[in-house]
């Protein structure tokens, strides 16, 4: 019987929810890596048990652990991400020139094709790939060295690398999102990158132009249309049909644009998914009720997914990782919440339950869909 | 032989319980590097991989004294070296 696992990374280590396809009933394991932040867990399109999981603290430092058995057992590799070269500097939060540091691993991207490849994702903003099973990792040094890097910033939350989008048929292509820097494009497999910005509009950038800047959220794509890109920016929802080449808001409707995660339907490439919070100021959703939004015709038009989400008193926040979808025929939607809780729907987010609900913070949900 | 006690977090990566026991070392740098060597997934947790320095939130102790500002290249205290003390790695005090 089909089925599914959920993958959830928290502030104190990692969790692993497992469900056969009716997803009503959940075997919960972890946590593994006690005590650790789990900034992300994903597993490998190619080779379902294998999965990947960025563990780091700030006592200790990054580790990267792999499993090779679908999360029962675990394994550190290689954990040293050496900036190509001399890094050189970015903007500091006031302006002067910061060194390039390495903090964290944010994203782990596993190849489609390849349970060896895995692209990964860091603060201070860079792209790194290993193909040896996580042995070595090397910089794809072309992106930090974009003309526009010393002008890069970070936002609230550091200068990360969040976002990777593998292209589902041409391997060459690449899209990555940096807060605070903007979206960006590859065609060469990641050797050099295009700025994809054009058409986001920042509150506090003077040049409504900018080339970067901007403070991207989270991306998505429906692996059957990878020309349209779904983005939730720090304010704005937008949309690109040209693969970046220009963006358009797509936000009307939503009682706040303001959110972190963006994702987009198993089957439906036109069925989007957001979770608007109050403001930038305020972390929360709006009216104490969590809302999920969902679109069906590919933005500007929402409407709340409420069935079985708590619509009073609740403040919690959803983080940029911590929304997910599974390949079930009826698609299933995933959240993580920083109060601990994960919530399913087993019906592309009509209903809604709790699967746990005391976690610690949930920083990142991913779902894999189980022959 | 080197005696070196790892805090809960190095000893589940690890995945030893106790004291560890490496061969000759005589500094805290020989003492990194065997570690290191003997428990490929401490590499970069004790000492930052790039620089070389130790973490910020980690610390070293033995024989009563604090040694977390010595160089890597200073001898340790002879009852560490000849493996009678253990060398403590300590994970600071710190956060929630």
């Amino acid at each position: 019987m089909a089925g599914v696992r959920v993958l959830v990374g928290t502030r104190k280590g990692a969790f692993v929810l497992t469900s056969d396809e009716r997803r009503q009933q959940w075997e919960v394991s972890g946590p593994h890596f006690a005590g650790w932040e789990i900034y992300h867990v994903k597993g490998s399109p190619a080779d379902p048990d294998r999965i990947w999981a960025s563990q780091s603290g700030g006592w200790f430092g990054q580790v990267i652990q792999r499993s090779d058995d679908g999360g029962a057992s675990w394994a550190p590799v290689g954990n040293d991400f050496a900036y190509d070269g001399v890094p050189g500097t970015h903007q500091w939060y006031d302006g002067t020139p910061h060194p390039w540091e390495f903090a964290r691993v944010w994203h782990l991207e596993p190849s489609l094709t390849d349970p060896n490849t895995v692209h990964a994702g860091v603060e201070d903003a860079a792209l790194f790939k290993t193909t040896d099973g996580g042995q070595s990792w090397s910089e794809l040094s072309g992106l930090r060295e974009h003309g526009s890097g010393p002008h890069w910033q970070p936002g609230a939350g550091g200068m990360c690398l969040h976002t990777i989008l593998l292209h589902p048929s041409d391997e060459g292509r690449i899209f990555t999102a940096i807060s605070a820097a903007g979206a960006f494009r590859s065609d060469d497999a990641g050797s050099s990158w295009t700025a994809i910005n054009k058409g986001l509009q920042s509150e506090g950038i003077p040049d409504p132009d900018a080339e970067v800047g901007h403070c991207v959220h989270n991306m998505a794509m429906h692996p059957s249309r990878p020309d349209t890109l779904f983005m939730q920016k720090h304010w704005d929802v937008m949309r690109s049909d040209d693969a970046g080449g220009s963006w358009y808001d797509v936000g009307d409707g939503l009682p706040s644009d303001f959110g972190f995660p963006i994702d987009v339907h198993a089957h439906e490439p036109d069925t989007v998914y957001v979770v608007p919070i109050t403001s930038d100021s305020v972390h929360v959703p709006p009216d104490g009720r969590l809302r999920v939004y969902r679109s069906r015709t590919g933005g500007g038009e929402w409407e709340p997914l409420t069935n079985g989400l708590p619509q009073e008193h609740c403040y919690v926040n959803v983080l940029r990782d911590a929304m997910a979808v599974d390949r079930l025929d009826s698609c299933g939607v995933y959240v993580g919440t920083t109060g601990g809780q994960v919530y399913g729907s087993p019906d592309g987010g009509d209903s809604w339950a709790p699967i746990v609900r005391d976690l610690p913070a949930v920083l990142s949900v991913e779902a894999q869909t189980l022959p | 032989m080197t005696r070196v006690r790892l805090p809960y977090h190095l000893r589940t990566l690890a995945g030893v319980d106790g004291e560890v026991v490496l061969g000759h070392a005589a500094t805290l740098g020989q003492v990194v590097d065997a570690l290191e060597a003997a428990y490929p997934g401490l590499r970069g947790c004790v000492r930052d991989p790039a620089t070389g320095r130790r973490r910020a939130f980690v610390r070293f102790f033995a024989c009563r004294e604090d040694l977390s500002h010595v160089s890597p290249d200073d001898r340790l205290p002879d009852a560490v070296v000849r493996g009678d003390e253990p060398l403590l790695v300590v994970g600071a005090m710190a956060g929630g």
